[in-house]
């Protein structure tokens, strides 16, 4: 008992469950856009990884750390258009659209880092984001090491769960988004496009969840790996229905997802000859089923979640 | 321009846009292959000759095709109920984890008796795997989509820690992998000196029965009805949770039989690196084939193909064999657009909905 205390009292412990929440983070924030506006997008864990190589292979080629983050939020948007497209005007099956655009994206993904690189046996790597420095308040006890010396990249995702939850909740937008998840009709009525702000939530969600897979190559590692989105992108759908749509809850539900796999890369150095290690890699993903278990019925879903609709068709 | 619904759907139109799809993707794939740098003609020929050059190529293709016969039988039977199971990988795993446990002398029983004792335990544990998320929907309202995602991360897990702990083969020179399953309970090959086992046979048998399961007994009326419309099928006095289980413990049965067909015609032994997604495949098997389970067995020689064929071209040429990966997505997606195609049409004229009332 003593150690866990030891370990949930060290800034180590805290700064690294920020930084594994990272990613989770956008790629929620990601999916509550899409979700909220009616539009269930399974295509997140295939747009982590082409977020993750294709903001890798531009830093690679030269595009500089910000270019790499826009080539990133770029192919996420462009994989978000092909399944807001089919879903929204053409109303197919959310699940199967959304299942087709993982593949694809990382098959595409696969496929383009193999081409480009055919003979290597360790992958490049590139400089990634550096934990920002900042006088003084990096010099705070606890509160330095824990939130002032993350990368910018970590700053960027709690600056958009204040973002998304201002437009969400203040801004005539957000509401037009809202409404279009419960009931298009009365969007429709009111003459704005059902079509226009659906595939955009797709979009920009889309780039969002791109931008959970670069953090992986761009802050947490430095090079691109086969496999290593890893399931990151279910989690963040499990996720979402925890947070019940809503952002704060959103950032909530990646922290303490975060805590907990900080906690289980502790404890299994404290009591790893006792216990297999794999039990402790199974945790992440046992804990998101937990989260889904305790959350689903209380969950408030957006009413019109999965529903397609056609104009002019009541 | 309009987008209408279709007021009769016709035949042609439902079995040409499969086949269409897939040729589309194929064409697609040119893309690419000119990325690669690649001679695209001459890829083409390699991808052909490469599944149809010879019979052992064929018979490589056929080995391809069956498990992706029973995953795809899995995806096509659960989607038809609408019970999302993308956890066919992970049921997969299950099915050939059991087969080793059984058929690697922990029983002592004739290799006659053995052989179908393998098969059986296989499908109960792919069954098993997908009736705990099923019981985790029907009982928590937990989505099954997420779970049986997140269920196939937990069982390739297990599955190493079993490898690497209570199942280790000792003679196995500290690979993680499972004892060989007794030579004499193997699945019989079908040729000789050829990989094709018979677990081709029983995928094709398998897919019989879930049509005439499907569209012959008041089971398959229910299942159908239940994933037309659950709430109508309710109310019309139809036991939807019990119908979904038996789907969910059928879908997970056909998974867990790739895994032992796998394990026990092929390989003879479990890794963890069994199945390069055959489980996922599944999924655009099923839908290529419009989930009808005789289509299944005639998309995943298709997918097969693809994958055999993609192989043979990138040892020739040096294009990343990912290309495979590559045009099965994309047939995905174009069966999807095709499908749209079955159902609407677009009107060319400048009529507004509804002036005619």
């Amino acid at each position: 008992m003593i150690d866990i205390l030891n370990i949930l009292l060290s800034e180590s412990f805290w700064a690294a469950s920020l930084r594994i929440a990272s990613p989770l983070i956008f790629g929620v924030l990601g999916a509550l856009l899409c979700e909220r506006a009616g539009v269930l997008n399974l295509g997140i864990e295939g747009i982590f990884v082409a977020g993750a190589m294709a903001g890798w292979m531009a830093v690679w080629l030269g595009a500089g750390l910000w270019g790499g983050v826009f080539f990133a939020m770029l192919a996420g948007a462009a994989l978000g258009l092909i399944h807001g497209i089919l879903t929204v005007p053409l109303g197919l099956s959310q699940h199967v659209s959304g299942l087709g655009v993982t593949l694809f994206a990382t098959s595409l993904s696969y496929f383009v880092y193999r081409t480009s690189l055919p003979a290597v046996s360790s992958p490049p790597r590139i400089e990634p984001f550096r934990a920002l420095d900042i006088p003084i308040l990096s010099d705070l006890p606890f509160v330095g090491p824990v939130l002032f010396q993350q990368t910018a990249l970590t700053w960027l995702a709690l600056l958009l769960v204040a973002v998304i939850w201002y437009v969400m909740n203040r801004t005539p937008l957000g509401s037009a988004l809202r409404a279009v998840g419960d009931n298009p009709d009365s969007v429709d009525a009111q003459g704005l496009s059902v079509y226009a702000l659906r595939i955009g939530a797709v979009v920009a969600g889309s780039s969002l969840m791109a931008l959970g897979g670069a953090f992986l190559t761009m802050s947490a590692f430095d090079a691109f790996f086969f496999g290593m989105v890893n399931g990151r992108g279910w989690i963040c759908i499990a996720l979402v229905i925890f947070a019940s749509w809503q952002p704060g809850k959103a950032l909530l539900g990646a922290m303490l997802f975060g805590a907990f796999d900080a906690l289980q890369v502790r404890l299994q150095t404290e009591v790893g000859a006792l216990v297999p290690g794999q039990i402790f890699l199974m945790a992440p993903y046992l804990l998101s089923i937990l989260a889904l278990v305790i959350a689903a019925r209380r969950a408030d879903y957006p009413r019109a979640l999965l529903t397609p609709w056609f104009k002019g068709q009541r | 321009m309009r987008i209408e619904p279709r007021s009769k759907v016709s035949k042609t139109l439902i079995i040409s846009v499969p086949i269409l799809s897939s040729f589309a993707a194929l064409l697609i794939a040119a893309i690419p292959i000119s990325f690669a740098g690649a001679n695209i003609l001459q890829a083409y020929q390699e991808m052909f000759f490469g599944v149809f050059g010879s019979v052992f190529s064929f018979s490589e293709m056929l080995t391809r095709a069956t498990p992706l016969i029973f995953t795809g039988l899995a995806a096509a039977l659960a989607f038809r109920a609408r019970l999302w199971n993308i956890g066919a990988e992970g049921q997969l795993y299950l099915g050939a984890l059991l087969s080793v446990v059984v058929g690697t002398g922990y029983f002592d029983l004739p290799p006659l008796l053995l052989t179908p004792v393998i098969i059986l335990c296989g499908a109960m544990a792919g069954a098993v795997g997908m009736a705990v998320p099923t019981f985790l929907k029907v009982r928590f309202g937990a989505d099954e989509v997420v779970t049986t995602l997140l269920l196939n991360f937990v069982i390739l897990i297990f599955i190493q820690m079993m490898l690497e702990g209570a199942l280790k083969d000792p003679m196995g020179l500290g690979w993680p992998q499972s004892s060989p399953i007794v030579e004499e309970a193997m699945l019989p090959k079908l040729l000789p000196r050829m990989r094709v086992h018979s677990g081709l046979i029983l995928a094709i048998v398998c897919a019989v029965v879930v049509h005439f399961m499907l569209s012959r007994t008041v089971w398959g009326f229910r299942v159908r009805a239940v994933g037309e419309n659950a709430v109508a099928a309710k109310y019309a006095g139809i036991p939807v949770h019990r119908s979904l289980f038996m789907v969910a413990i059928f879908s997970g049965a056909l998974a867990g039989l790739a895994g032992v067909s796998e394990v026990a015609g092929l390989k003879g032994y479990l890794t963890a690196d069994l199945s390069p997604g055959f489980g996922y495949t599944g999924i655009v098997v099923a839908m290529l084939a419009g989930l009808s389970p005789l289509g299944v067995v005639l998309a995943a020689i298709f997918i097969a193909s693809v994958f055999v064929g993609a192989d043979s071209m990138s040892r020739a040429m040096g294009v990343s064999s990912y290309l495979a990966d590559l045009v099965v997505a994309l047939s995905l997606l174009s069966v999807l657009v095709g499908g749209f195609a079955t159902r609407f049409r677009i009107v060319w004229s400048k009529r507004q909905p509804g002036d005619n009332g």
